[in-house]
């Protein structure tokens, strides 16, 4: 971070731009933006200041893996015939000769052995789609746990929410489209969701596949949504998602010279050209290399969709993987009979409710904790997951039951490579989907605290050196070593958060005031994210700590016997080191874990 | 050597010499002759030499008359195909008890003695004998296999022959790398919690098909390039969290601790 330009920021970068009246150009640059007046915005972007951080790239591999799949995407529609008109085989792949098979699956078996580069295309169009789908799961990740999601950022953090919904159901009309046994299969059963819907279930999945299953709209209408509906939904939103990023300016971790109002970094040019352009070069080239490596979707060995067959281990995707073990926890007795009507819930509740639900609470959350905090106020700095346990706890918790619904819709392959029963996976893993979170939960939170508490130590004490000295007295000590400042800023610059006060539940009179039960719920909210805070090391006890021992001391409890001539010196105080250092020898004679903290209610 | 020579052209010579001809012929074929492994042209001696083999290896779970027990079923019926192909593939005799017998590759027999094991059960009842070499070489229809693999055998043993989970720990093997006779075998057998497949549901000719087929997917082609088991999006999924994900974020970090 040592570049000039850094600290003066993109304003300072802009001071220096002509003014536009007086770029009437010459060149060709100077040709386009007399007549489009692209001069300005585009140096504005040029000039634009990220943050340097590898986990600000996980977003980028998402932009970039879309690219890479409209590029490949387009290439596909050359060849594909989105048809469910029946042809005989006669092509090359010997398996399939003679066999009845759609045109859509015949089509994507000639991509796959007749058109040249086509098996490739196709291989890279399916493990771009993965890609997609885990990078934007691993950036949804890294914008919650470090609290980007928090005010201005909300609207973009729902976009994000509804682009990863998009995403994963854009990546299933995808696989749905060559016809093939197991997407036929997954259509079916897509089939049977809509089925359970109660009461206009029958009608709706009439209406959505034009008939009885499969029939043969489906594949149309499947493609029309696959390269039209979808991608123009998914393009559209996230162009607004990268201009609000450019609008809010991008966050950036808590460091020296960051703050709420600026943004350290480097310009878009040269910096990010470079960087960015060069990463999209390293994702489209990893992606090729497991495209060329690796198969995926090996259509030719499923075969065309026979509605009577089946094969065993018929997974979706990895990302409909949550929605499909979820299916396959749900108790069964949820089907009810009523009235001569069979009420489906146990495969309406886990296909068409869970999904709905668990993003609709991941587009919530910002409001739910804004409202809990009562923080209104505009955060450009990134929270470490530690500073933020229950945020951080929260987090891990609803990853843990994703995680565990996603593992249950590989339970059969688990049974057979295990050597276990597949119904004990199952019924371990629906007890653990209710025991797992809670204890994710705890534990998540519990190790954030207990980081917090290490940097409250490392600021107050130091780095341990190693360093063993011995006195002239016999007595033994290690050389602690204050953190450096620019660290140690870094462990001390967070909020401390405190529960919400409660205020009265009745007015001056003794009546009960209106909204006096949303505020005690707020109340209790806010006191399960912050009771138990461990705030940062104030100023205050930093120089306590370091300059006045015995004014220090004096909170200390129990005292220290300062009878003996050597305590003082049991760690840091070593002789060679000045007055002022903090581990100098008239230093406070206290242990560690008599550390306590005054303001906090809460000693360790 | 005198005597001999003056009765050279006695009546009986002729009859001798024909005598001895045979003899010699006979016993050249007996020793010579490529021994067939077919059960039905078990003799009684291989049926005798079968029971000894049962009476010393089967007989604790399925009983001395093969009347079976709580362990285990009875063989009446069961014919020289399950014999050949639980005792052929190292299934039987059982390794230790479990939910259902396992492959392996430690078979506890020689083929004559799985001859003579299979003669003996084959005599107790009738039922499927071993089959006959030229439905089970695999020169069938490849495509007409594949459409009735996917029909019939998939939903347990996966689109490619990769294996399955059933219930309560029991699976559907791989077929991967399985000789077409215990292919055919298992079939007309029903072997564990597998159906049996008839010469009415299945003609010779079509099993024969089923069998092209898998040996098709045994040449291991793979067009698409490493097939990470042939087991579906499970793997993929694997692979993309682990490689995938794994090579992009090293490439971030490299990037991003890069030196603008």
């Amino acid at each position: 971070m040592s570049n000039a330009a850094t600290p003066k920021g993109a304003a300072g970068l802009r001071a220096k731009d002509a003014k536009p009246s007086s770029a009437k150009g010459s060149g060709l640059a100077g040709w386009v933006d007399d007549r489009t007046g692209a001069a300005k915005p585009v140096s504005y972007l040029l000039k634009k200041v990220f943050p340097d951080h590898w986990s600000f790239m996980l977003g980028e591999i998402a932009m970039f893996s879309l690219i890479i799949l409209l590029l490949t995407g387009t290439f596909l529609t050359f060849w594909f015939v989105p048809s469910a008109g029946q042809v005989i085989y006669n092509g090359s792949y010997v398996p399939l000769k003679g066999i009845a098979m759609s045109e859509a699956f015949k089509s994507t078996v000639d991509i796959s052995f007749e058109v040249r580069g086509g098996l490739i295309i196709r291989q890279i169009h399916h493990w771009a789609a993965l890609m997609f789908t885990v990078s934007i799961t691993v950036h949804m990740f890294r914008v919650f746990f470090t609290g980007a999601f928090r005010k201005p950022r909300e609207i973009n953090w729902v976009i994000g929410t509804v682009l990863s919904l998009l995403a994963i159901n854009e990546g299933f009309t995808g696989y749905s489209l060559p016809d093939d046994l197991l997407s036929g299969t997954g259509l079916r059963a897509a089939e049977g969701f809509m089925q359970s819907v109660p009461v206009v279930g029958s009608y709706l999945a009439y209406f959505v596949f034009g008939g009885a299953f499969p029939g043969e709209a489906i594949i149309p209408r499947l493609y029309t949504t696959h390269v039209l509906l979808l991608p123009a939904l998914i393009v559209g939103l996230f162009t607004a998602h990268i201009v609000l990023v450019a609008v809010h300016k991008h966050t950036q971790y808590p460091g020296p010279g960051k703050t709420n109002d600026n943004v350290v970094g480097y310009p878009m040019m040269p910096v990010y050209m470079a960087k960015a352009g060069g990463f999209f070069f390293i994702v489209f080239g990893i992606t090729t290399l497991m495209a060329a490596l690796v198969t995926i979707n090996p259509i030719w060995l499923y075969g065309p969709y026979n509605p009577s067959a089946v094969t065993a281990g018929a997974q979706p995707d990895w990302y409909m993987g949550f929605a499909d073990g979820a299916l396959r926890l749900f108790p069964g007795f949820f089907e009810f009979h009523v009235f001569g009507f069979t009420l489906s819930l146990n495969v309406f509740i886990p296909s068409l409710v869970v999904m709905p639900l668990l993003y609709g609470i991941a587009g919530a959350y910002p409001f739910i904790e804004s409202w809990v905090t009562g923080d209104k106020r505009e955060h450009h700095l990134l929270d470490r997951p530690r500073n933020a346990p229950a945020r951080t706890g929260l987090g891990v918790m609803a990853i843990s039951f994703y995680l565990i619904l996603f593992f249950a819709a590989g339970n059969d392959l688990m049974a057979i490579k295990l050597g276990l029963s597949i119904n004990d996976i199952t019924r371990a893993f629906q007890i653990l989907l209710i025991v797992v979170p809670p204890l994710a939960y705890w534990v998540t939170k519990r190790f954030c605290m207990s980081l917090q508490r290490h940097d409250r130590d490392l600021v107050l004490h130091g780095r341990e050196t190693g360093r063993i000295v011995r006195t002239a007295e016999g007595a033994f000590f290690e050389v602690h070593q204050p953190l450096p400042e620019h660290q140690r800023w870094a462990l001390v610059q967070h909020q401390s958060e405190k529960p919400l006060e409660l205020t009265a539940t009745v007015d001056a009179n003794g009546v009960r005031r209106p909204g006096a039960f949303k505020e005690r719920l707020r109340g209790k909210v806010s006191s399960f994210y912050f009771a138990d805070s461990v705030d940062p090391v104030t100023p205050a006890e930093l120089a306590a700590a370091h300059h006045d021992g015995s004014a220090h001391e004096a909170i200390e409890a129990p005292q220290e016997d300062a009878g003996q001539g050597w305590v003082g010196q049991l760690h840091g105080g070593a002789e060679e080191r000045p007055e002022t250092d903090a581990y100098a020898p008239h230093e406070h004679q206290h242990d560690h874990d008599h550390e306590v903290d005054p303001d906090s209610t809460t000693a360790r | 050597m005198n005597a001999l020579a003056a009765r050279r052209r006695h009546p009986a010579a002729i009859l001798l010499l024909l005598l001895l001809g045979l003899v010699a012929t006979g016993g050249l074929y007996s020793l010579l002759a490529p021994k067939p492994a077919q059960a039905a042209t078990a003799t009684a001696d291989d049926v005798n030499a079968g029971k000894m083999l049962f009476l010393a290896n089967c007989a604790t779970c399925h009983g001395l008359h093969a009347e079976g027990s709580k362990d285990a079923p009875s063989l009446a019926g069961v014919g020289a195909a399950a014999v050949d192909f639980q005792v052929g593939t190292g299934r039987m005799p059982l390794a230790g008890p479990g939910v259902q017998a396992a492959a392996s590759k430690k078979i506890m027999f020689t083929d004559a003695q799985i001859a003579s094991l299979a003669a003996y059960v084959a005599s107790l009842s009738p039922g499927p004998a071993i089959p006959d070499d030229q439905y089970t070489k695999g020169d069938g229809n490849i495509a007409h296999g594949n459409e009735l693999f996917k029909v019939n055998c998939a939903m347990c043993h996966n689109f490619a022959g990769s294996g399955g989970a059933l219930t309560r720990g029991k699976y559907a093997p791989s077929l991967r790398n399985v000789t077409g006779t215990h292919i055919y075998e298992a079939m007309v057998s029903g072997p564990q919690s597998m159906p049996v497949f008839n010469d009415a549901n299945l003609s010779p000719t079509d099993k024969n098909d089923i069998i092209s087929y898998l040996h098709e997917l045994d040449k291991n082609k793979n067009p698409g390039g490493m097939n990470l088991g042939n087991l579906g999006p499970v793997s993929e999924g694997m692979f993309i969290w682990v490689f995938g994900l794994g090579l992009m974020i090293g490439a971030a970090v490299w990037l991003g601790a890069k030196a603008a």
